[in-house]
């Protein structure tokens, strides 16, 4: 085993070999130019880009015409908002999107916000699911933009995309999804889930970093957006710069990649997901499950172990690479703004750590993290003025705390 | 975030874990902090009533590393000080000998808080006792 043990592929994941090795040509050897239309190099490149294009495309069900190379799915993300509020502001300046959203969503929002767009942040249920009735409700005729997430990245909740989507369709208003956590989890289909926009990345399908896309659907309708990045006119227009042709490659490569094990490789993490899950309340109480019980990625599992504060928990996990809502490992001192919308209390949300597992993760090392979770679990709360209080029955909801 | 080597040592290795009698009118005990926040330090003196010198102390901490090895650091410091000297310890001290960060200083903070705190109960128990003999 290799320590630390990843288990944090919703930050990003490791590269497959496979890609890796497909992409190693593009760097030295067809360097080209992908728009250079008047030699063999740009021909080569332009090949490269058009064949990793028709690779995401397919793996969404959408045609490789609909595919816009970026940067990262945080330009993705501002380009489907801004180029669509852009675009769209004569017809209105309404848009909905979650709390729940990445902050590429959020901040975005916030700015349309302080240009004058009126953004409604429609609630989320204990899970952190979006209904589509409260899509429905919220759509006002100055709405031009839904924007909610395929799967949240913090707790793995799964939105139905397919019934969002129909509303907007019915009420003719675009529906953007960033579907960055959701790609290679959950089987999308832009087409019968009625997605006019989505996000997507590289990097969290074992491709490359610095490489992403946004699916811009052309007909049914035609969605048009302002650009960000004005220059040469690639993309469509919708995204001047030259493009990242190795980085691209690699994105195709991972795409057909995850499509091609989609069944194999989901069953298989989602099995030493629920291995993991059973192996830590198996041995211990006061865990807390955050987000859906099923309708949740295969990957993903957030749980709160009450009473021992997560960032002393990953300090005495030092062999397991994951991440928590703690508010000591985030910049802002605040605990996860995703836990707190989706009404987990601030005590708990304190205690939570998320894993996030992958194609690479083999069932020794989760049997390996269910161990030392459940020791350092068990150190900590023997260190645990909570704990203690908590089994001398003190309700510690009742005690008057000293805050600072 | 990195770890100082004595943080870490604290946050492996902590000082005096455990729990004193909190009904003991010669034990005083400290609880601050809010789950809420994140953090929450019970620390408890046993103090010898004649010399004001305490005897043991005890901590327990719901918190990240650093209010871990703050806590068990103060713990160390209190055995053998009387609670006039106790008193006088200042979170800056504990900054000081743990190297901790500016976002950590608050943990330094509830160090000190709760070694108030717990005189304060001790004290406020001698208090009471006085009253209660001179009532009888």
């Amino acid at each position: 085993m290799k320590f630390p043990i990843y288990l944090d592929n919703h930050a990003t994941c490791p590269m497959d070999p496979e890609v890796f090795k497909t992409m190693t040509p593009y760097f030295m050897e067809v360097f080209g130019n992908a728009a250079s239309r008047n030699h063999e190099y740009g021909w080569t490149a332009e090949a490269a880009v058009e064949k990793a294009r028709a690779q995401i495309a397919h793996l969404i069900g959408a045609s490789e015409k609909e595919i816009v190379f970026t940067s990262g799915a945080t330009e993705s993300n501002n380009l489907a908002l801004l180029g669509v509020a852009d675009m769209y502001r004569e017809k209105g300046n309404h848009i909905i999107t979650s709390p729940i959203e990445h902050k590429a969503i959020l901040d975005t929002c916030q700015y349309l916000e302080r240009k004058g767009f009126e953004v409604t942040y429609l609630e989320v249920d204990q899970f952190g699911q979006v209904s589509a009735e409260s899509v429905r409700n919220a759509i006002t005729p100055q709405t031009i933009l839904v924007s909610i997430m395929g799967a949240n990245n913090e707790i793995g909740t799964i939105n139905p995309l397919a019934e969002i989507g129909k509303v907007c369709k019915e009420k003719g208003v675009l529906f953007h999804t960033d579907a960055v956590q959701a790609i290679g989890k959950v089987k999308i289909d832009v087409e019968k889930m009625g997605i006019d926009l989505l996000s997507m990345t590289a990097h969290k399908i074992y491709g490359p970093k610095g490489v992403a896309a946004l699916y811009v659907r052309r007909k049914n309708p035609r969605v048009r957006l302002s650009p960000m990045m004005h220059g040469g006119g690639h993309e469509r227009g919708m995204r001047s710069g030259t493009l990242n042709v190795p980085g691209i490659v690699g994105f195709g490569k991972a795409a057909e990649i995850i499509e091609r094990n989609f069944e194999s490789d989901n069953a298989r993490i989602r099995k030493l997901r629920d291995r993991l899950w059973d192996g830590i309340r198996g041995e211990l109480d006061e865990v807390y499950l955050n987000g859906h019980s099923t309708e949740r990625l295969t990957n993903n599992l957030n749980v709160s172990f009450a009473f021992v504060e997560g960032e002393s928990l990953m300090m005495g996990m030092k062999e397991l690479a994951v991440s928590s809502g703690s508010a000591c490992t985030s910049a802002s001192l605040e605990p996860s703004y995703v836990l707190k919308s989706i009404g987990v209390g601030e005590d708990l949300a304190h205690t939570s750590i998320r894993f996030g597992l992958g194609r690479f993760t083999t069932e020794e090392e989760i049997d390996f993290a269910i161990k030392k979770v459940v020791t350092t679990v068990k150190k900590l709360r023997d260190l645990s003025p909570l704990y203690e209080m908590a089994k001398e029955g003190i309700d510690l909801k009742s005690v008057a705390w000293t805050g600072h | 975030m990195a770890y100082t080597d004595k943080v870490l040592d604290h946050y492996e290795n902590p000082r005096n874990v455990g729990s004193l009698d909190k009904n003991s009118t010669s034990v005083g005990t400290g609880l601050v902090g809010a789950p809420e926040c994140g953090d929450v330090m019970k620390l408890q003196v046993e103090v010898d009533s004649e010399t004001h010198v305490i005897k043991d102390a005890k901590f327990k901490t719901f918190g990240c590393g650093s209010a871990i090895a703050s806590s068990s650091l103060a713990t160390e410091w209190l055995k053998g000080k009387t609670i006039e000297e106790a008193m006088e310890i200042k979170n800056t001290q504990i900054v000081e000998e743990l190297s901790l960060p500016p976002i950590k200083i608050h943990c330094s903070v509830l160090a000190e808080d709760a070694i108030k705190a717990a005189i304060k109960d001790y004290m406020s128990k001698q208090v009471e006792a006085v009253a209660t003999t001179t009532a009888k």
